[in-house]
């Protein structure tokens, strides 16, 4: 009983736990009324000086998205948003092109400081090269110079359109169509910024390539929009990471990620997603509705996706995989913690289209508070994915006892050869484990850690080393105190 | 050093100490012995602070300290440790980080700074000697996959590391081979210190063969029936636990 009691409190205090990343910087905007019309998508596109395809695609997806519903069938609640009541565009007024860090607003550099981003010398030496989206605009982009000499792309998206519309043109929309879903259709109609990347044939990216997005101004809804192409035989780590600074009311994100791994290209996605989960009563936060997919166009083509989600009041998100080539394979490996309000609906597609292809589906759900945690995942092996094979494990670890935790597995079999192996459980966090620790003199709250980051450690593994430290950091920041 | 008075515990509400009391000082080794359930592994658990026990009245001091004041960590970390029966697994979780973590809150309680990772792997090699650990042992996870010999030996390791003031080993003993049995008491020898006590909770005589015992107590339905020194050890081997329970009627 008395454990019980103590377990309560602490999950009390883990509520109570504020988000690290709450502040604010006031930066002069070049704002868009807010609300949606063709006028406004006309004055993104106008604003962003775009080539005339660009607008077009803009408004077709625009057009075909007033013909959707927004879908319901997420095993999440959320006041429904008002889309005229959000801000669509929103830039820093100066166009800033920096030469040297001094020249960058100091105002912005404290909340990279902040943000604990170093956005210097040294992340060359850590072998990291960030592109920083702060709102909608790129700030600074680094070392662009010592990718450009292995024939890399690797610039904001508005910057990709000015420079390489030819690949633009190619290849946006071409994994995740206008037409894909609600809020890929909203994102296609009003996306402002994001990243772009290109890999030549035949070469192996030297650094992980790095993005910070960050949602700044109040009332301003994030689109971005990222698009890697690895040509044949390339390779490429791509981290993206996000906070965002306290809000009262809800932000909408939405952002599509596109990746293409070409014949024997091998692509890694990692994602660590820490958006503002809204305070202690489920108030606020950001809302995270995204759509990721990659194809694995080419023979013996990989992509990867790694994602450590802690953030966001509720997320919607599925970072998939089509697997087109023969032998090509997929792989999802996700840790996802909810708590207090949040709710997550989270997992993967394995869409198996090719002869050999292989998938892994590697997911951790943690939940506390009075969070509710869902794995939704679909493996589809077409007729032709003769000899598809999957593996799925999804297990879920609960943190007291008015947390939910959900499995929603959709499994397609198209022909007799493929093999689709699933695994599940759901633990709770073992009273005998916490006591071991603490007999060792071991605080609560770094028990927790200790033994959730033991829980998540087959997907921690998979990240990028120094993303690695990162995502283990926060796993314990965001559930601290959450047992007693 | 360990001074328990007049302790009432119960689970659920069935009582299982009953006025128990017990006097350790520094430098001694007690062994307490009794047949199952008489409540050995309860009082090991109390006495770390395991919660699931409700103590209804009587108190444990330790070095003239509250003990049931404090929190199971900060027993712990004031140098308290329980040697589990069956100690945890603890999946992904590796056996340096587990005892850097506790060894570096026991060092910030004391107001020391945390040791390097060289400092404490030089430490964790000097300590495995003392159970005679193969390297591998060490980065694997806690317990997970352990074979009930390499735990036991495993709860003497992290003694070694963590050098308590008061040591309580609950049945240790069990599910031993003697060669096992005699590396880990062994292992207890070696980390006997005029300063620090240990209290070994055991069924049966033979672990006693390997820990000499200064003191012998007899645990019989919650509370000390009898006490004496090793000897009394090798009388209740002969004679049997029936001998105490015809003794105490």
């Amino acid at each position: 009983m008395a454990e019980a009691e103590e377990n309560n409190k602490t999950l009390n205090e883990l509520a109570d736990k504020e988000y690290k990343y709450g502040f604010y910087t006031d930066i002069e905007l070049d704002t868009a009324p807010k609300g949606l019309s063709e006028d406004i998508i006309r004055f993104i596109s106008a604003k962003k000086n775009e080539p005339d395809f660009m607008l077009e695609f803009r408004l077709k997806a625009y057009r075909h998205w007033l013909t959707l519903k927004e879908p319901e069938w997420a095993h999440v609640n959320y006041q429904k948003i008002d889309y005229q009541d959000v801000i669509y565009y929103a830039a820093p007024k100066k166009q800033p092109k920096y030469e040297s860090i001094d020249e960058v607003d100091p105002e912005l550099l404290e909340t990279f400081a902040k943000l604990g981003i170093p956005l210097d010398e040294q992340k060359v030496l850590a072998g990291v090269a960030v592109d920083a989206v702060i709102d909608s605009v790129s700030v600074k982009t680094t070392f662009q110079s010592t990718l450009a000499e292995k024939g890399i792309i690797f610039c904001s998206f508005s910057e990709a359109v000015q420079n390489h519309p030819e690949l633009i043109k190619e290849y946006m929309g071409s994994v995740v169509p206008y037409t894909d879903n609600y809020f890929a259709a909203l994102n296609s109609a009003v996306f402002t910024d994001g990243s772009f990347c290109y890999i030549p044939k035949g070469v192996r990216c030297p650094l992980e390539l790095s993005t910070y997005f960050r949602i700044n101004a109040a009332n301003t809804g994030q689109f971005e929009r990222t698009l890697i192409v690895a040509e044949e035989g390339s390779y490429v780590s791509y981290m993206e990471g996000c906070t965002a600074p306290i809000r009262d009311e809800n932000q909408l994100h939405a952002a599509i990620v596109e990746i293409i791994s070409h014949k024997d290209a091998e692509v890694k996605y990692s994602t660590v997603q820490n958006w503002w989960p809204g305070n202690k009563d489920g108030k606020g936060g950001v809302y995270n509705f995204v759509t990721k997919r990659g194809i694995c166009k080419g023979e013996n083509s990989k992509i990867s996706w790694t994602q450590v989600e802690t953030g966001s009041a509720v997320t919607w998100k599925y970072p998939s995989v089509v697997l087109m080539g023969d032998n090509s394979s997929g792989e999802f490996y996700s840790v996802a913690v909810t708590n207090n309000y949040q709710q997550a609906d989270t997992g993967t597609k394995m869409i198996h289209l090719g002869k050999n292809t292989k998938s892994t589906i590697i997911s951790k759900g943690i939940s506390a508070g009075f969070s509710n945690n869902s794995y939704r995942g679909l493996v589809k092996t077409t007729k032709n994915a003769i000899n598809a094979r999957n593996f799925s494990q999804c297990d879920s670890l609960l943190l007291g006892d008015k947390c939910g935790a959900h499995t929603f597995p959709y499994i397609e079999v198209g022909n007799k050869s493929s093999i689709v192996e699933h695994e599940a459980t759901t633990s709770k966090i073992s009273e005998d484990q916490l006591f071991y620790c603490l007999q060792r003199g071991i605080d609560m709250g770094s028990a927790i850690g200790l033994i959730v980051n033991g829980y998540a450690k087959d997907v921690l593994s998979k990240l990028p080393m120094e993303f690695a430290v990162e995502a283990q950091k926060l796993l314990s920041i965001s559930l601290e105190g959450s047992v007693g | 050093m360990l001074k328990i008075k007049d302790l009432n515990v119960s689970i659920n509400g069935k009582q299982i100490l009953k006025n128990f009391n017990i006097e350790v000082n520094k430098g001694e080794v007690h062994a307490i012995m009794g047949p199952n359930g008489s409540g050995k592994s309860t009082l090991a658990a109390v006495i770390a602070g395991r919660d699931i026990f409700t103590v209804d009245s009587g108190e444990i001091l330790y070095n003239g300290k509250d003990l049931l004041d404090m929190p199971p960590d900060l027993r712990a970390r004031e140098g308290v440790f329980l040697g589990f029966q069956y100690p945890v697994e603890i999946p992904g979780v590796s056996m340096v980080n587990f005892m850097r973590t506790a060894i570096n809150e026991k060092r910030k309680h004391f107001g020391l700074e945390p040791l390097t990772g060289a400092e404490f792997l030089k430490l964790m090699e000097e300590k495995k000697k003392v159970v005679d650990i193969q390297a591998k042992l060490t980065n694997r996870s806690v317990n997970e996959g352990f074979s009930g010999g390499e735990k036991k030996k495993n709860e003497i390791f992290q003694m070694a590391m963590l050098e308590p003031k008061l040591a309580i080993l609950d049945e240790t003993d069990s599910g031993l081979d003697i060669d096992a049995l005699k590396v880990v008491a062994n292992g207890v020898n070696a980390l006997k210190k005029p300063d620090n006590a240990t209290v070994v909770i055991t069924h049966y005589q033979r672990l006693l063969d390997y820990i000499v015992p200064d003191f012998v107590h007899v645990l019989y339905e919650g509370r000390i029936v009898k006490s004496g020194t090793k000897e009394l050890a090798l009388e209740l081997e002969e004679k049997g636990y029936e001998w105490i329970k015809n003794e105490v009627k």
